[in-house]
């Protein structure tokens, strides 16, 4: 379950002699031959985002990527005369992407180790390659979900926002209130499966225990009444954010178990987890349980620690963890600790309105024969 | 960057953290106002909080003293760092 590929989520096009054949400011005109364009389309589909790093003049190679029919599929163009590799942190920093995500392709040998040599978890390649890269495994994720196919226009609203939020003088919390924000937390169904396993594939910062969950672990809770899957998604005035959590909840008599918490990087500014936790909390303080959340340090969560520690969890022992799964029991459950809370109510968010389901064993199925 | 050197007084210590907070979130909260009674402090700025406070301070907060209470205010960050910037030249001292 750890070996999961590590997907590129990011390719950065050289324009000269790589996306497209000849040098825009000694040729003039330039070819943007079928292959390229059909691997831009392909990457696109799969929800691999594209950017741009080129010396160029900004205006006059824009001009050519609109004129050629492709400018739509690229974000964050770094079009200038500064180092690959300023500007391929410039769009990693941008959207907040790990450096080992990020692909980088130009024809020039010199440019490829420039950023290799700053960055060496980018992937680099030469442009000879463009035409097999939708063939390569880093760039076939395998499954392809509503979210990845539009996951261009949301980064695309993702800059709007920025730029509306850089734009906004009042206090941060009128912003978020501007944006008319909805949660919506759901019991998972077969379709929103994929679309979560690609989040729990995406996801390190916000993942509480680094254990990645595949497609058939989470389907084949979906119909146990011992166990509750959520999807959250996320929605405002610029558009959907798509789906942006899971959480998968083990059922205790006395407690909850919370094995699974993870959240998109791209919301967590919007409080997006913090208001998820306290809704859960809210639940089990309403259920009259407590709750055990699972946490194993990596060296990309200590954002996941904070919030749970922020939230009331400890490290305390409580009998009601006694009946949980142990390493003991359970060998994939190394280094796994429990932080352990007395529910109690939560106040109501004012940055967001949330739907959700009530929780609780007797309400998720009608099946109710417990073992 | 650090302020630290020598402990910091806690007037000033208060002073440096409703500067950074204003910075951060646009508003200005008073020493003893809850900043977390609206939920704005997302999980991020949090962090951010908490990183800042360390790198700024020279100190390190885990486990149990990353409790919401150490953090619900500018005086109780404040008395925090001077609680751990203590027990750091103590430990040293010693």
């Amino acid at each position: 379950m750890s070996d999961a590929p590590t997907l590129v989520k990011c390719l950065v096009w050289d324009l000269d002699n790589t996306l497209w054949q000849g040098t825009l400011l000694e040729d003039g005109e330039v070819v943007l031959p079928d292959a390229i364009r059909d691997t831009i389309v392909a990457l696109d589909a799969r929800g691999i985002l594209q950017a741009v790093a080129s010396k160029n003049d900004h205006d006059h190679a824009w001009e050519r990527l609109t004129a050629l029919g492709v400018a739509e599929y690229f974000v964050l163009p770094q079009i200038g005369w500064h180092a690959k590799s300023q500007s391929v942190k410039e769009i990693a920093d941008q959207l907040n992407f790990a450096m080992k995500t990020i692909a980088f392709i130009d024809d020039q040998p010199a440019e490829r180790a420039e950023v290799a040599y700053h960055h060496p978890e980018v992937r680099c390649y030469d442009a000879v390659q463009a035409a097999q890269l939708p063939s390569l495994p880093e760039f076939s994720p395998a499954v392809v979900t509503v979210d990845a196919t539009r996951r261009r226009d949301m980064y695309q609203a993702g800059f709007r926002r920025t730029a509306e939020r850089e734009s906004f003088s009042g206090p941060d919390e009128e912003f978020l209130r501007s944006l008319e924000l909805v949660m919506e937390i759901k019991p998972a169904d077969d379709a929103d499966i994929s679309r979560v396993e690609e989040l729990t594939l995406r996801t390190s910062q916000m993942n509480a225990t680094g254990v990645y969950y595949s497609d058939a672990d989470l389907r084949a809770l979906l119909a146990d009444p011992e166990h509750e899957v959520l999807t959250i998604t996320l929605t405002d005035r610029f558009g959907p954010h798509g789906a942006v959590g899971v959480l998968l909840l083990g059922y205790h008599e006395r407690v909850w178990h919370l094995k699974l918490l993870a959240t998109s990087c791209r919301v967590v500014s919007f409080g997006a987890g913090s208001i998820l936790l306290n809704w859960l909390i809210g639940e089990a303080a309403a259920a009259g349980v407590h709750l055990a959340a699972d946490f194993r340090r990596t060296d990309r969560n200590r954002m996941m620690e904070v919030a749970y520690r922020f939230a009331g969890f400890t490290d305390d022992a409580c009998d009601c963890l006694t009946g949980l799964p142990t390493a003991g029991t359970d060998p994939e459950r190394a280094g796994i600790e429990f932080r352990h809370l007395v529910a109690g109510p939560r106040p109501v968010p004012t940055t967001m309105r949330v739907t959700a389901p009530t929780l609780g064993r007797a309400t998720s199925t009608a099946e109710g024969a417990l073992a | 960057m650090t302020a630290a050197q020598g402990g910091t007084g806690s007037d000033s210590l208060e002073k440096e953290l409703t500067a950074f907070l204003t910075e951060r979130t646009g508003t200005e909260p008073s020493a003893e106002q809850d900043l977390f009674s609206t939920g704005v402090i997302s999980s991020m700025f949090a962090l951010q909080l908490v990183v800042h406070l360390e790198d700024e301070y020279d100190i390190e907060i885990v486990g149990p003293e990353l409790s919401m209470d150490n953090f619900r205010s500018v005086r109780a960050m404040s008395a925090l760092v001077q609680r751990l910037q203590g027990a750091e030249d103590g430990s040293r001292a010693g």
